[in-house]
């Protein structure tokens, strides 16, 4: 599904991943952790396109396509979702037309047919009830004035309607209370199938415990430093991180 | 054809709001005119046999005759525009020819005659090849010529008693009204252009609702027949008498082009008591080539009375064309408990300017007023926007509420805002609000990553921006509006 060799990336002169790795097969859930700066949103952004980083070695390859010759559109065409750390606001655009809007783009590049506006409310209706969310704030413009702990369940939402090959979810728990990460829990994992797959960033154990994942990695100084199975999340949450990463720089 | 670089303009305005409301008319036009614009009817220049000439070729009785030298002679005396930075020649008014039949034969012979961009436009508009042919200026069969419509449209009105024609038509037909109202809320001696246009005006339209009469549909000027080319001094009065309501849409969506780039108009709205008018206008003057060659100046004095007791008149308008826009419209609010509105949105791109704004004068007791006013400035486009909001020393209990947004796309636009406000009364009050945001680089990449073209996140956000105002267009005009502010902004990004 993704293969990720060797990136490195930096923000203007400043070198933020510095030779990451990472394999995720299809049906796989990888959580990546780590220190706070380590760039675990940059490696996101980077594979999403975001203007601003430049990749100065590496590749990386979603089902044999290389992501870093694409657009951002194109890559989010093609299946990758990243749910965003800090969802952005987008005043007077209405939720509802907005997450039709990016569906029907998605559609089109795949040459199926675009939704009317029936088999949309229809598909939102299904998708809202697993999600639990509430649908006010589909009317609502895109996570304008929504609460913190909305917007990132927005975010849940609209990878439940695009429905992509590969999601990544940046903190996607931060802010959540726990009534809300147990239904953001439910929502992703009822979006767990053999053919997707997904990268959860995460500082807390808490969240590996209702998604679990295959893998951890503990991404430090722009590298992956650590892997192991969900055991290292609990390792992690015991001694924190300076054992690793203080080890590795030893 | 003419031609006037399109760097051919920078002026600061100082806009003076002491004394007359017409102080801000009159203040800071933005000019430079290096053209001279050829005639195949009247030779160019303008004296009191040109103006009689015009007179004589619509066939109009004396007193309209009078009136137009009447406001000839005044014109004469008024002192013309002065430029706070001269780069160019002032406009040479005796190099314009003011009686123009219209030039058939010298507009594009077919569609491949037309610039490709235009044709481009059209096609993204959707719009049917016949009616493409009619807006680049090239003759058009009969099969366009859809007389049918227009025939029912006109027996409608008949029937409601509505009066909708061309103003000629109506100084032939209904001479008491036209003598009743014409330049009663835009006086000849305005300002300088309503005194040229007030001497020259060759066509435009006129409407006259009947008492407690509400027009059956949505009144159109495209719908208006024997009006072949209301040329670039169109004059619009519009009178709604007590208890009545209409609603007006002026101009079109594709880019009109014109062989004329001064195009000074004047509107004049009244509502007696009880009734009301409402204004729409989706205006795309063709803006220029890439060069900037060819655009319009739009340079209008449209203004609303309301006098009568709670009366209403609301102006909605969505620009996006010309090279240099100019315009103010305005409300007088002269019955007690009328009510004026505004509601804007002003695009500028490449190398237009626009200064725009409108004039709320409250002169009656409990009157309200609403101005909101979108601009978006991308490229190299300038805007401006002045509002002039007056409460008179009578006008107990007035009420204005003022929201301007300006949304900036790139670095290299910029929007400013100037309100100005008189209150003489202490009852009066006053809400303002103003915003300048840009669309960030967050926005965009939001949109991107969900799987929408940067150019779909645009229109998506500046759809957004400006859904207030489209909000108070009648339907098929916001959607219009909608796709037309996508396409205008096109390629404007980065
Ligand atoms: N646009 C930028 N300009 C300058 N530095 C940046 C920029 N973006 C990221 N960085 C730096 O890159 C490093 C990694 O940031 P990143 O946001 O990827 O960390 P993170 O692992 O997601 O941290 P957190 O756990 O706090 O979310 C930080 O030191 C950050 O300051
Ligand atoms: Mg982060």
């Amino acid at each position: 599904m993704l293969s990720v060799k060797g990136l490195k990336a930096n923000v203007g002169d400043k070198e933020i991943l510095r030779g990451l790795d990472l394999e995720v097969a299809p049906g796989e859930v990888h959580a990546i952790m780590g220190p706070n700066g380590s760039g675990k949103s940059t490696f996101a952004h980077v594979l999403s396109g975001r203007e601003g980083y430049e990749v100065t070695a590496g590749s990386a390859m979603l089902d044999g396509t290389d992501l870093f010759e694409l657009d951002p559109e194109e890559r989010a065409r093609l299946g990758l979702f990243l749910a965003f750390q800090y969802p952005v606001e987008l005043p007077g655009v209405n939720n509802m037309y907005f997450l039709k809007a990016a569906l029907n783009a998605i559609r089109k590049s795949r040459g199926e047919d675009e939704f009317d506006a029936v088999s949309f409310m229809r598909l939102m209706k299904e998708k809202l009830k697993v999600l639990h969310l509430d649908d006010s704030l589909l009317k609502r413009p895109v996570n304008f004035g929504f609460s913190g702990g909305e917007k990132k369940r927005n975010e849940i939402f609209q990878m439940a309607m695009l429905e992509p090959k590969l999601a990544i979810l940046d903190e996607t728990d931060s802010g959540l209370d726990i009534d809300a990460l147990r239904i953001v829990a439910d929502g992703v994992n009822a979006l767990r199938s053999p053919e997707r797959s997904m990268i959860v960033v995460t500082h807390y154990q808490r969240l590996l415990d209702y998604i679990e994942p295959d893998y951890v990695h503990v991404l430090a100084k722009g590298q992956i430093i650590r892997s192991g199975g969900k055991e290292l999340a609990l390792e992690l949450e015991e001694k924190g991180y300076g054992w690793i990463v203080d080890g590795e720089a030893a | 054809m003419s031609a006037i670089p399109a760097e051919a303009i920078t002026a600061e305005s100082k806009a003076d709001t002491v004394g007359q409301y017409d102080d801000l008319v009159n203040a800071g036009y933005e000019h430079g005119f290096v053209t001279e614009i050829e005639s195949d009817t009247l030779p160019p220049g303008l004296d009191e046999g040109v103006v009689r000439a015009i007179s004589a070729r619509k066939g109009e009785p004396e007193w309209m005759t009078e009136w137009r030298l009447a406001a000839y002679r005044k014109w004469l005396e008024m002192p013309t525009p002065t430029w706070a930075a001269v780069h160019y020649p002032p406009i040479d008014y005796q190099a314009i020819s003011y009686f123009s039949a219209p030039k058939k034969k010298e507009g594009p012979k077919s569609l491949d005659e037309v610039d490709p961009i235009l044709l481009e436009t059209y096609q993204k508009l959707g719009i049917p090849i016949e009616e493409q042919k009619a807006l680049a200026g090239i003759a058009v069969d009969a099969v366009f010529d859809s007389v049918s419509v227009a025939t029912t449209f006109r027996e409608k009105l008949h029937e409601a008693g509505v009066i909708f024609c061309s103003i000629s038509e109506a100084v032939q037909d209904y001479p008491e009204l036209v003598q009743k109202y014409l330049g009663t809320v835009v006086p000849p001696t305005d300002n300088f252009y309503t005194g040229l246009n007030s001497a020259v005006f060759t066509d435009g339209t006129f409407v006259y609702v009947p008492k407690n009469t509400r027009c059956p549909m949505e009144l159109s000027t495209y719908f208006r027949i024997n009006t072949p080319n209301t040329g670039q001094f169109e004059r619009t009065l519009i009178v709604a008498d007590e208890g009545s309501y209409v609603s007006y849409l002026e101009g079109c969506t594709a880019p009109q082009r014109d062989e004329n780039q001064l195009h000074a108009a004047v509107v004049e709205l009244i509502a007696l008591d009880d009734a009301e008018i409402k204004y729409s206008t989706v205006q795309n003057w063709y803006p220029g080539d890439e060069n900037g060659k060819g655009g319009i100046y739009n340079f209008v004095t449209k203004r609303g009375d309301c006098r009568g007791h709670r009366s209403k008149i609301s102006w909605t308008q969505v620009e996006t064309g010309s090279a240099i826009t100019w315009k103010y419209p305005s409300c007088i609010l002269r019955g007690d408990d009328s009510v004026g509105e505004f509601y804007s949105v002003a695009v500028t791109k490449g190398r237009q300017q626009a200064d725009t704004g409108t004039k709320m004068i409250h002169l009656g007791k409990n009157t309200s007023s609403t101005i909101v006013s979108k601009g978006i400035s991308a490229q190299h486009g300038q805007q401006a926007y002045r509002g002039l909001v007056r409460i008179a020393a009578r006008a107990e209990g007035a009420r204005n509420h003022t929201q301007c947004d300006s949304l900036l796309i790139g670095d290299k636009s910029s929007a400013h805002t100037f309100p100005y406000i008189e209150v003489k009364n202490s009852s009066a009050k006053m809400e303002h609000e103003a915003t300048t945001s840009k669309i960030s680089d967050d926005q965009l990449f939001y949109c991107r990553a969900r799987g929408l073209s940067e150019e779909d996140a645009v229109s998506m956000i500046v759809n957004g921006f400006c859904k207030e105002v489209f909000n108070e267009l009648p339907m098929e005009f916001a959607v219009e509006a909608q796709k037309l502010l996508s396409i205008s902004l096109e390629g404007a990004v980065g």
